[in-house]
């Protein structure tokens, strides 16, 4: 193995993980709200179906990422009007915007199969979004831990009834945190369609969208270790394509196992130890909040 | 009322259905028509009305024991697969040793596959405290890629010119047909059964009842001293096993092998199938003919309309959006006059029970 060879191997890596960093940090931003938004699958293939096909209509990919944002954000709205406005329960309609998404993708997306995109070009061996990516970690990690309104934040996802008590906008605040985890899901999505693989398929985002679930619960709420799990998934991923390279002789379809087992077992390691959940976990987590009571 | 919440959900997703059609520039009588009522003018077509509903119906009803429990088993797509693949290997490997008892064995075998793969969720829920809808869900990929697995080796054809699909199915290894010229077979009178076996156990046993508390009041099954480890068991056991059976019954029937796509998200739909459903076995039994109803009407359109059939996936996430945001307004009318109570639609599950 070259220098060139390793250098390779650390560059997909991180390419690989940059959508799942979004991804997660999204999440983590709704569920330190005490919101469970089991939806991140469905919103990423909505965002990852419009960049490609803003982006292939209309050569640019900054209005493609753009309308992906958006059009995540729309359905973020819609599982915020349910579960907190509506209070419906949030597994549920989780579980409904992950299928209706997957569905609303696949519908519309039957036009665009196999086109081609010009994908994301490389500034340094990176494109933008991956800087972008620490960017993000660093404004998330900043806000949750040293801004007013990110303090306000965790105090609405540790006890919503205590904040409210204190004139804090329960609701709003909540909304916020989904709609912030919609737009970062479409970046997401997004990046899928323009850069990882650039087209489209339907269900390409393949549980990344739940991947990055168990990202959230794997870094114990904290950013950086979003930051460092989503590394680690992506090491995971990059080494199913460098196994050969390796000489390791395991069939392909044992190795495209391998993230989703890692999930399993990164999850049972984290999990294994109640205490550790009931001290990280937002104590509101995916409980619905009504002003009233 | 709470039964009035699914006939809403539906009303309000053929208005959104025949918006969709007039947005992709069709007539959205006529295309609602095809969609709805033109799949079931033919003998043909109630049956495969009835096919398309006995997978749905059966991951349905293991599902719904698990969501009254507050229990997230939402991996039942790979429990299905795995159950074909288990009940598939005894077709494959030990059909002609077993003769004619090849069937039953290949649909216990399915059961216990489906079981196998749900207790994977169990065991790491109970003892090492980790999330059941992630672990399922993440299974449902691994069960996939062992399927390809096997196709692409040990199991595939020999003289199937590489395709990666196994041999096909002796005929005593197909379930019969329910009529001639019909493609539904027993494996729907199978799942009226377990309907009908469910809401026994669901509404007279005590393994039943604690189920129920435990979706219901957590707190208070704990103080009742009922366990908690044992409903999970049951729970994710019971939708393991009814998906497994799904799955074989998919392989032993319609399809005749194994191949590399057994079902079109039916473990997915059937999520969608046991809600709309409100849980209770009744209700699933007509929600999964209503959810059959939509993916024949997703072919239909797609034959005489030249729609994508995906416009499926969008009315079933229409459906449940709906339902979901149905149960409150229904949930609202019934107050007689505002108290400071929770939110009754804190639960949906909870709406459900008997």
């Amino acid at each position: 193995m070259s220098a060139e060879h390793w250098f390779a191997i650390f560059v997909s890596t991180v390419i690989a993980a940059t959508p799942l960093i979004y991804a997660a940090l999204g999440e983590l931003v709704v569920e330190r709200a005490g919101v469970l938004n089991l939806g991140v699958e469905g919103m990423m293939l909505v965002g990852a179906l419009t960049a490609f096909a803003v982006g292939h209509s209309t050569g640019s990919l900054l209005l493609g990422y753009g309308a992906a944002m958006l059009a995540s954000m729309a359905l973020a709205l819609l599982f915020g009007f349910l579960t907190l406005t509506l209070q419906t329960n949030q597994v549920a309609t989780g579980l409904a915007l992950t299928l209706f998404g997957l569905g609303l993708s696949a519908f519309v997306g039957r036009s665009f199969t196999g086109l081609p995109i010009h994908g994301l070009e490389p500034v340094f061996h990176f494109d933008w979004v991956v800087y972008g990516s620490i960017v993000l970690f660093a404004l998330v990690s900043v806000f949750l831990k040293r801004s007013r309104l990110g303090l306000q934040l965790r105090a609405i996802g540790e006890s919503p009834s205590a904040a409210h008590a204190l004139g804090q906008p329960v609701i709003g605040i909540r909304y916020a945190a989904v709609l912030f985890g919609g737009a970062t899901s479409g970046i997401a999505g997004a990046y899928l369609s323009t850069a990882l693989t650039p087209m489209w398929v339907e269900g390409m985002s393949a549980g990344r969208g739940w991947i990055a679930l168990a990202l959230v619960v794997f870094a114990t709420w904290k950013p950086v270790r979003v930051l460092l799990g989503a590394y680690l998934f992506g090491g995971v991923t990059v080494m199913q394509l460098f196994a050969q390279g390796f000489g390791v002789d395991v069939p392909s379809e044992i190795l495209s196992m391998l993230p989703y087992v890692a999930t399993i077992f990164v999850l049972v390691v984290i999990c294994r130890n109640p205490r550790t959940i009931l001290l990280n976990q937002p104590a509101s987590l995916g409980k619905s909040f009504h002003p009233d009571t | 009322m709470r039964f009035g919440a699914p006939l809403f959900a539906a009303l309000a997703m053929l208005i959104t259905g025949a918006c969709v059609f007039a947005a992709m520039g069709q007539q959205p009588f006529s295309a609602l028509y095809l969609f709805f009522v033109d799949p079931l003018m033919s003998a043909y077509g109630m049956g495969e009305l009835l096919l398309k509903a006995t997978p749905l119906m059966l991951c349905a009803l293991g599902l719904a024991h698990g969501f009254r429990a507050n229990v997230w088993n939402i991996g039942a797509e790979g429990q299905l697969t795995l159950g074909a693949i288990a009940g598939g290997g005894v077709a494959l490997f030990w059909g002609a040793a077993l003769g004619k008892f090849a069937l039953p064995v290949m649909l216990c075998a399915g059961v216990l596959g489906g079981m196998a793969w749900a207790a994977i969720p169990a065991v790491l829920r109970t003892r090492f405290n980790t999330s059941e809808i992630l672990v399922s869900l993440m299974l449902v990929y691994i069960a996939q890629f062992l399927l390809v697995y096997l196709l692409h080796g040990a199991w595939r054809d020999p003289e199937g010119f590489n395709y990666p699909q196994s041999k096909v199915f002796e005929d005593s290894q197909i379930l019969p047909t329910l009529a001639e010229g019909m493609r539904a077979n027993m494996a729907f009178i199978l799942a009226l059964v377990l309907a009908g076996v469910s809401w026994i156990f669901s509404t007279r046993t005590f393994a039943g009842y604690r189920m129920l508390v435990a979706g219901l009041a957590p707190a208070a099954a704990t103080y009742a001293g009922f366990s908690e480890k044992r409903n999970i068991w049951l729970a994710l056991l019971i939708g393991g096993g009814a998906a497994g059976l799904a799955g074989i019954s998919e392989v032993a029937g319609p399809i005749g092998r194994l191949q590399l796509s057994i079902s079109p998200g039916y473990g997915f739909a059937a999520i969608i199938v046991a809600f709309v459903g409100r849980l209770h076995p009744l209700g699933i039994v007509l929600a999964s003919l209503l959810m059959s109803l939509l993916y024949l009407g997703g072919e239909s359109v797609q034959l005489s309309l030249q729609l994508p059939s995906a416009v499926t996936g969008l009315f079933q996430g229409t459906l449940l959006f709906y339902l979901l945001a149905a149960d409150l307004f229904v949930g609202f009318r019934l107050r007689v006059k505002p108290r400071a109570v929770p939110e009754p639609m804190a639960r949906p599950q909870t709406e459900a029970t008997p």
